[in-house]
């Protein structure tokens, strides 16, 4: 809070800085929301102000092959593309964080690229490897590029959880008699759990709204969702872009609270954890 | 470890017995490491296999040049010794005449055609043609035959080009991604002016990316300011506002600019019905859209690395400062600044690397005058599928990125190198 005792330019800073964020913070979502009431537009255009309330964008949604199709091919993809990246990338952070050896930097850093290697690159080089072998224009191929670049986030979330593991526990299930498999599905998974569902959640999220790699790689047999609405936005861009964008909003809103929810309980675990 | 092992450790064991233990638990540790080793095997094979495997194929690829060797074994033969300074002799010819014979109507001539095309405009049609017309009279001498079907087989740059592609290997697309080339003579050269388009696009792309970065610096500091010294409620609470655009597609995001940014968007009836200007403003579908898309869906990459630098500073130092006597501008730039310069190198140079591969948004949102790097990588794979630019393009790209991911490595520390096995 401002102290009594600021002089008149401070008090002035005090209140620019703030309007000044809380512009800034508008920025951020204004856009975001101002896409939503157009959904509901009853005329064909994406503009304010609004013709009327209609449903017809979402009917057009649920009910046209185009869209439930690309619904579905990313309802396939992601999850499976998720699944492969948490499982891959628990281990292998597991692995970091308990041994050391020579070209570990190096060994991290290349497994953490497919976050920085422009996308359009990994789009162009897997087509290039996976149209001679039938990869191309498959479900598998698609999944196996997604987890690809799904892997850097599980690998760092979880790695940042496991800082704070005490391995101690891992000891100590083992001098009980639990063989290793035992101790990691009864004590290190459970514990971390929040870092890797949060991982997963990354993960799911890249493939669920990739784009690049999917212009390359799919077939229309394979459209999904992002794809769709590349085309839609490039071609004619409708309410029913917009009635999309709303759905997918959603999905953004519930992923952020699952995460929120999965912080605040690992934090709080943590606290107790130190209390006792 | 055994417990005799500990046992013995314990009581302070004769040297003999040492050897062993020291043994013992140096094999333990190797076991522990291969295990744990193992447990990284998994993923790396994957990564291996679905992203490290396709992109070293896509680098080579903007140097394999197999397609002259192919279709002209006996012409390459021929030219082995040759000094490329005068005309070759006649064997040449007849070595061409008799491998366009034989290829004559061949994919693999009309690959080779095209190749020798990308460096020479007309090539494609010359080898067509000659071959076409071939073979030629019996009794007809090959060099006369060849001259009266074209007289460019008596120029030497023809030649030039097709000893120059006689190898395996080529430096030719790599050079033309930036704008060079090898002359009759094999010597690299600049490219005329008008024909050098892929120094200017790389330029473009890094002055792009460095325009959103900064802005990205002058929207994003304040904001994780003040989200680094609010309460932890209010700060969550503000946090949803960087959060939710974070998490939400980013074809919706340029989806809304595009809504907004319009001829009949809303900032444009706004700014007529405030009466600012009277025409609605060119926003979109040019560079100041692909800019505001662009800020907007990097600034969360921004806010965040700089938040959790700027909460790991105390209040107490900037308070230190000010009793001390430091006018609060002042200690705020002596003391406060640089703490959190880190933060602001790492979310700087985050922003940075993930622009320099953008292709989405100015794609959708910009002219052909907005388009970086990405886009003439995507040009070449699906417009004229010449494989060799866009490996040479893509190379380029990456060498860049991976340079600015090196340092960013040194700068922020991999997410796990600082973890130290416990």
């Amino acid at each position: 809070m401002i102290p009594a005792y600021a002089s008149l330019s401070e008090r002035i800073w005090f209140y620019a800085f703030r309007v000044g964020c809380g512009l800034i913070l508008l920025f951020l979502v204004i856009p975001i929301l101002v896409i939503i009431p157009l959904s509901f537009n009853s005329d064909s255009f994406l503009i304010y102000p609004m013709s009327g309330f209609s449903l017809r964008w979402y009917e057009e949604f649920f009910f046209s092959d185009t869209w439930t199709h690309a619904l579905k091919n990313s309802l396939i993809v992601a999850p499976f593309a998720t699944l492969l990246a948490m499982v891959f990338g628990t281990l292998a952070s597991i692995g970091l964080t308990r041994v050391d050896f020579p070209g570990k930097a190096l060994v991290t850093a290349i497994l953490i690229s497919p976050m920085v290697v422009p996308v359009v690159i990994v789009g162009v080089a897997t087509y290039l490897v996976f149209a001679p072998i039938g990869l191309s224009g498959s479900y598998v191929g698609l999944i196996l590029v997604h987890a690809a670049l799904g892997v850097p986030f599980v690998v760092t979330t979880v790695s940042a959880t496991l800082q704070g593991f005490d391995y101690n526990l891992v000891r100590a299930a083992a001098s009980l008699g639990a063989n290793p498999v035992t101790a990691f599905f009864r004590v290190t998974l459970p514990l971390v759990a929040p870092g890797v569902i949060s991982g997963g959640l990354f993960a799911f999220g890249i493939s669920f709204d990739e784009v690049v790699v999917t212009l390359f790689l799919a077939s229309p047999e394979q459209t999904t969702l992002p794809r769709q609405m590349f085309s839609g936005i490039r071609e004619n861009i409708s309410p029913a872009i917009a009635a999309v964008a709303t759905i997918l909003t959603i999905f953004a809103v519930l992923m952020l609270l699952t995460l929120e929810w999965l912080r605040g309980r690992s934090e709080r675990m943590r606290t107790s954890a130190s209390n006792r | 470890m055994s417990a005799k092992a500990i046992g013995e450790a314990v009581s302070g064991a004769p040297s003999e017995t040492a050897t062993p233990l020291k043994t013992q638990l140096r094999r333990a540790e190797r076991l522990k490491k291969l295990k744990y080793g193992a447990l990284i095997a998994p993923l790396a094979l994957f990564l291996l296999l679905t992203f490290l495997w396709p992109i070293g194929a896509l680098l080579m690829r903007s140097i394999e040049n197999p397609e002259v060797p192919e279709a002209l074994p006996q012409t390459l033969r021929a030219l082995a010794g040759w000094d490329r300074q005068a005309l070759p002799g006649e064997d040449a010819y007849a070595a061409l005449v008799a491998d366009l014979t034989e290829n004559k109507g061949s994919r693999t001539l009309a690959v080779a055609a095209k190749r020798m095309n990308m460096e020479e405009p007309g090539f494609r049609s010359l080898f067509m043609n000659t071959a076409r017309k071939l073979p030629l009279e019996p009794g007809v001498d090959a060099r006369e035959g060849l001259l009266e079907i074209d007289s460019q087989w008596g120029e030497l740059g023809t030649w030039q080009l097709i000893a120059r592609n006689g190898r395996a290997y080529t430096d030719y697309f790599l050079l033309a991604a930036v704008d060079l080339y090898r002359d009759g003579a094999g010597n690299i050269v600049q490219a005329d002016p008008s024909a050098s388009i892929f120094v200017d696009i790389f330029v473009r792309t890094f002055w792009m990316s460095l325009i959103v970065t900064v802005w990205c610096v002058v929207l994003g500091y304040p904001v994780a300011y003040l989200l680094a010294t609010q309460s932890s409620r209010v700060s969550n609470l503000l946090m949803i506002f960087v959060l939710l655009p974070f998490w939400t597609s980013i074809l919706v995001r340029v989806a809304a600019w595009i809504v907004l940014l319009q001829q009949g968007g809303l900032i444009n009836m706004g700014l007529i019905s405030l009466g600012i200007i009277d025409q609605p403003l060119q926003l979109v579908f040019n560079r100041i859209g692909v800019y505001i898309a662009m800020v907007h869906i990097l600034l969360p990459f921004m806010i965040l690395p700089l938040y959790s630098v700027m909460k790991g500073i105390s209040p107490t130092y900037l308070r230190a400062a000010v009793s001390l006597g430091c006018p609060p501008f002042k200690s705020y730039w002596k003391v406060y600044f640089p703490m959190t310069i880190p933060g602001l190198a790492a979310g700087g140079l985050l922003v940075f690397i993930i622009s320099m591969g953008y292709y989405i948004t100015p794609a959708l949102l910009g002219s052909p005058k907005e388009q970086m790097a990405s886009y003439f990588v995507a040009f070449y794979t699906n417009e004229t599928t010449n494989w060799g630019m866009a490996a040479a393009l893509s190379a380029v790209l990456l060498l860049a990125t991976l340079i600015l991911y090196f340092v960013y490595n040194r700068l922020v520390g991999s997410a796990t190198s600082g973890a130290r096995p416990r």
